[in-house]
């Protein structure tokens, strides 16, 4: 038997099995779209390889990180005794944040073109609960250093639900397991971290991923309107899938610069009697949310504002959200105007509360 | 290279070949192919290594520490000039336990505790006047380190001891 029969064989054997020759037709007659805007479609891959990344360099991290009352301690090790555990810790960090900007902008590029319309409605609820999840990630694994920094952010942040009336108090000393941030917080927020928010988020990025296979890149509504023959599209397989891992490439190019030539910086232990550092703000995706809060609170003084705060809060992700049952027609009327400028001003209050945010930092 | 751009509609211009076959090339066409795909090769064995070397040195890092500490010649036990007679004391000679024995007529012997058989940590009796091993019984003399019965295949391995007011010195012989 010559080595190529062997394999044919081989393949045949595994093929019966598994279906493989099914996929690879699959993947020979996936197309692309292809149109000024294409260059967005590389955003949810590029999401992807990031996580991945996380993945990879949080099992890294597992390797030495102590939860508890040595957290700090370990990650000191991790930085600065472990050969390249500050490389390691930095990708880490840095990517976490390149993965916030990533969804962001997948996910106001699919808001832009439109493709939450039908029948991508459970694309978009997932990939929000995906970018619901990711926050939560961010914030978590904020803490785990136990640095000032990470310190005065938890305390800050767990405020927001500990505003919620009635059971908010409840909630936050649930998350902080006591009346302050302390070792058992660092212990609970890491088995968030490293086991309950992977279990969340797994299961639907397999869905969200199995959707996007089962309906396709949606094309803008500019597209959509061209007549069937003149619109374009290029095969997946290899063509878009070399250009996707293009991207992927430029993108461990960025991480790997940015984390070996600006490491992630290591505070002083947190230390509740010591107090918080002048300039100390939020990261830069809570940076609006915060400012929102703030500016709220300056035209609402006390209790009302919080409140006002967080059900405005609630409305808009809610309107957000929900936005594929309100602009559902495919020629682009009243209510797609209507979502478009929406999105719009949704754009314009982020950056501009984030400016803000930054601008009054003292 | 562009890509085939398909119309809509029309089928896809890719031929279906199975991707085990080999790509029939033109001529003149070969040799730059072979240089771009051993470039490309290069260029992937390049990053393969810039990952996985610090990835290596990572999680080898207690592997290297530990090799340091091995490098350790002599252990300053504090005080342990105090100790009773008929009695021991483990301590850690570098990473590796061992034992400082006050024997009852005074002598001071200090020895590795890992059994030569297959690493468990030894425990001596002064009632018996032995080392033993609990894992598979082996005995070793407590004066020299000699393997006497049991499955231990070489003796244990014996410092060098040096008593004075403030502590007991222990170095490799």
């Amino acid at each position: 038997m010559t080595t190529k029969t062997l394999t044919n064989s081989l393949y045949d054997w595994v093929d019966e099995r598994l279906g493989l020759s099914e996929l690879a037709a699959f993947a020979r007659h996936k197309t692309v779209p292809v149109h000024a805007q294409s260059f967005w479609y590389y955003w949810g891959g590029i999401s992807l390889f990031l996580f991945l990344v996380q993945c990879f360099t949080g099992v890294l991290l597992l390797v030495y990180y102590r939860p508890g009352a040595e957290a700090y301690e370990s990650v000191r090790q991790i930085t600065f005794v472990m050969h390249f555990g500050w490389l390691i810790r930095s990708a880490h960090a840095w990517t976490a944040n390149l993965f916030i900007f990533a969804i962001m902008i997948h996910m106001f590029s699919v808001y832009f073109m439109k493709a939450y319309r039908n029948p991508r409605e459970f694309g978009w609820l997932s990939g929000m609960a995906l970018l619901g999840v990711a926050s939560v990630f961010g914030f978590s694994g904020y803490l785990l250093p136990m640095d000032e920094l990470s310190y005065f952010a938890t305390k800050v942040g767990l405020q927001i639900p500990a505003a919620v009336p009635f059971i908010g108090p409840a909630i936050a000393s649930m998350l902080r397991g006591g009346p302050d941030v302390s070792e058992f917080t660092v212990q609970r927020f890491f088995a968030l971290h490293v086991v309950v928010l992977p279990a969340v988020f797994l299961p639907l990025l397999a869905f969200h991923l199995w959707l996007v296979q089962r309906h396709g890149n949606a094309s803008p509504p500019s597209e959509e309107a061209k007549p069937a023959a003149e619109r374009k599209s290029i095969p997946f397989m290899p063509n878009f899938l070399r250009k996707d891992l293009a991207m992927w490439l430029i993108s461990l190019n960025v991480l790997a610069l940015l984390a070996s030539v600006f490491p992630w910086a290591l505070g002083r232990q947190a230390d509740s009697l010591v107090p918080a550092p002048a300039g100390i703000h939020p990261e830069w995706y809570f940076m609006s949310p915060f400012e929102m809060l703030k500016l709220l609170g300056a035209i609402l003084p006390g209790e009302s504002g919080e409140i006002a705060g967080l059900l405005l809060f609630t409305i808009g992700i809610a309107l957000w959200v929900l936005i594929p049952f309100y602009d559902t027609g495919k020629p682009s009327g009243q209510r797609g105007r209507a979502a478009h400028y929406f999105g719009l001003l949704a754009v314009f209050a982020l950056l501009a509360t984030t400016v803000i945010g930054y601008w009054t930092i003292r | 290279m562009s890509d085939p751009i398909i119309l809509n509609g029309a089928p896809i211009a890719q031929p279906e070949r199975s991707y085990l076959e080999p790509v029939v090339e033109e001529p003149g066409e070969a040799t730059t192919r072979r240089f771009f795909l051993g470039a490309a090769g290069a260029a992937g064995l390049l990053y393969a290594a810039a990952l996985a070397y610090p990835i290596y040195r990572y999680l080898a890092s207690p592997e290297e520490m530990a090799s340091e500490a091995t490098a350790i010649t002599e252990v300053t036990l504090k005080d342990a000039q105090k100790l009773p007679l008929a009695s021991v004391l483990m301590f850690k000679f570098g990473t590796a336990p061992a034992m400082l024995i006050h024997h009852e007529d005074g002598r001071w012997v200090a020895l590795s505790a890992v059994c030569t058989h297959l690493g468990c940590t030894v425990q001596y009796e002064p009632q018996a006047d032995r080392i033993h091993c609990a894992c598979h019984g082996g005995v070793y003399n407590p004066y020299t380190g000699a393997n006497v019965s049991g499955p231990p295949p070489k003796p244990l391995k014996l410092f060098k001891v040096a008593v004075n007011d403030t502590g007991v010195e222990v170095s490799r012989t």
